[in-house]
């Protein structure tokens, strides 16, 4: 219990820690999904992992942006980025995600005009200072980000600023989460819901979990606390025999989520019939696209985009790691031919990802006990 | 990009494109607010807010800000990395 010092509250830390080895059942062995890169970056940064008992086991979930982009969107990317007066805009992370030949930042390095925004805006302000240029941004994101894109297509339209234009990657939490409980090579207990999403779609769009796969839910906040308020709350729907969703983090996420955003993502995107996920290959109604409205800030139809489909590089089993399958360092490139300075797959390029933050937090306490 | 961090609206810059100024660790920067609504509804000086590449995603408590922040803190790169990218944002 040596890391329960830290948290904000030691004493709660010791409690809950006592209600979740009360609630475990010796002999049975749970295994909970976290679905967001910031559980799993606050799991391994502060141990949760090592707090829980041996019989509670967390799997890493797809819910980072960054990592589910696959190859080929990248190398679509980099396509765009090479056309005749095209600036080419994208959040940092998205920059050094490999492609099949390099990444958008060896693309820059080669002469292309990428740069990195902070903010959709700002690739919006950028295309209203450079008139005479194309400026693409390159969305991606879960619904979190979404309804930013959302409301910058809409004030593009608005201003008619018509040299600005959208290729969309943007990402929808539920078909994954689907396609995971449909897996037969992974067995989940429950599962620790997304904050960040859950504060724009709210609570209700995973109660299909526990209705239709019977397991439970608990939306949880990023402090430490709040992922082990989350897996005592889940042991214990498990232990008496309830199975719902439950909101651990109404103090920021609503059950029923933001309605503003959900209305203005409704209005600009439509679902497409299927998109590529890094690791995890085609899901039906996964991805956004700009509807019919919206269709000419489409930067795929504006443009000529190749449209490629890369399979995963042979040694790097990002998909593996995306589907909880196996651990971050049981993969054969895992800090070897694979680290953050020089990642191969995508889970190493965030720090949201599961690779870059065990390699970050675990990996050399991971070592010792090896040794 | 998939942090969202703490700060306080100073003013209300363009009601009509829902750009208000906040406050984000001493930093000033725009960002716009119309995920949280408009008129009445909307937020005004005072309230805090979690941003999100540019856009505040939800109104938090002055006391749930503050654990945020601490929190980010604590995380170090990725959080003086995330201001960085803040700092170099001009919404207008």
């Amino acid at each position: 219990m040596k890391f329960v010092d830290e948290f904000r509250d030691a004493e709660l830390g010791r409690v809950v820690a006592g209600e979740i080895l009360a609630a475990v059942e010796p002999g049975r062995h749970y295994k909970f999904m976290e679905v967001c890169g910031g559980h799993t970056h606050s799991i391994y940064k502060y141990g949760i992992d090592d707090l829980l008992p041996a019989n509670v086991e967390l799997v890493h979930g797809p819910g980072c942006p960054v990592c589910v982009i696959p190859m080929g969107r990248v190398d679509d990317g980099i396509a765009l980025a090479h056309q005749d007066g095209v600036i080419f805009t994208c959040f940092g992370d998205m920059m050094r995600v490999p492609g099949s030949d390099g990444s958008l930042l060896d693309a820059k390095a080669a002469g292309a005009d990428v740069r990195m925004v902070y903010s959709p805006l700002d690739a919006l302000r950028i295309a209203k200072q450079n008139p005479d240029r194309q400026v693409v941004f390159f969305a991606i994101g879960f619904e979190t980000t979404a309804p930013s894109t959302a409301l910058t297509l809409k004030r593009a339209r608005a201003e008619r600023v018509a040299n600005f234009s959208c290729m969309c990657s943007h990402v929808t939490i539920v078909p994954p989460l689907r396609a995971l409980l449909e897996s037969p090579d992974l067995r989940l207990d429950g599962f620790i819901g997304p904050g960040h999403v859950s504060t724009i779609v709210g609570a209700r769009p995973f109660e299909f979990i526990p209705a239709d796969y019977g397991k439970p839910v608990v939306i949880a906040g990023f402090e430490p606390l709040d992922i082990l308020h989350a897996i005592s709350m889940i042991l214990r729907q498990l232990a008496t025999g309830r199975c719902e969703v439950e909101n651990q983090y109404t103090r920021v996420v609503p059950y029923e989520g933001n309605l503003r955003a959900l209305e203005v993502m409704a209005e600009v995107f439509e679902l497409r019939p299927h998109f590529e996920w890094r690791g995890l290959g085609f899901i039906s109604h996964s991805g956004l696209k700009l509807s019919d409205a919206y269709a000419d800030l489409d930067a795929e139809q504006r443009f000529a985009v190749p449209g490629l489909r890369v399979a995963d590089p042979k040694a790097c089993q990002c998909g593996e790691v995306l589907k909880g399958v196996i651990k971050p360092w049981e993969c054969k490139v895992f800090g070897t031919a694979c680290t953050p300075e020089r990642p191969i797959g995508t889970c190493m390029v965030s720090s949201e990802g599961a690779c870059a933050a065990y390699y970050n937090f675990g990996r050399f306490a991971r070592e010792r006990e090896v040794v | 990009m998939c942090l969202a961090i703490p700060g306080q609206v100073i003013e209300l810059v363009d009601e009509a494109n829902y750009i208000a100024k906040v406050e984000v660790a001493g930093v000033r920067r725009n960002v716009n607010v119309g995920l949280l609504g408009g008129g009445d509804g909307g937020v005004g000086p005072g309230d805090w807010v979690l941003i999100h590449v540019g856009f505040a995603i939800s109104r938090v408590d002055e006391d749930e800000a503050r654990a945020t922040r601490e929190l980010l803190e604590e995380m170090g790169r990725e959080y003086e990395q995330e201001l960085e990218e803040l700092k170099a944002s001009v919404i207008e």
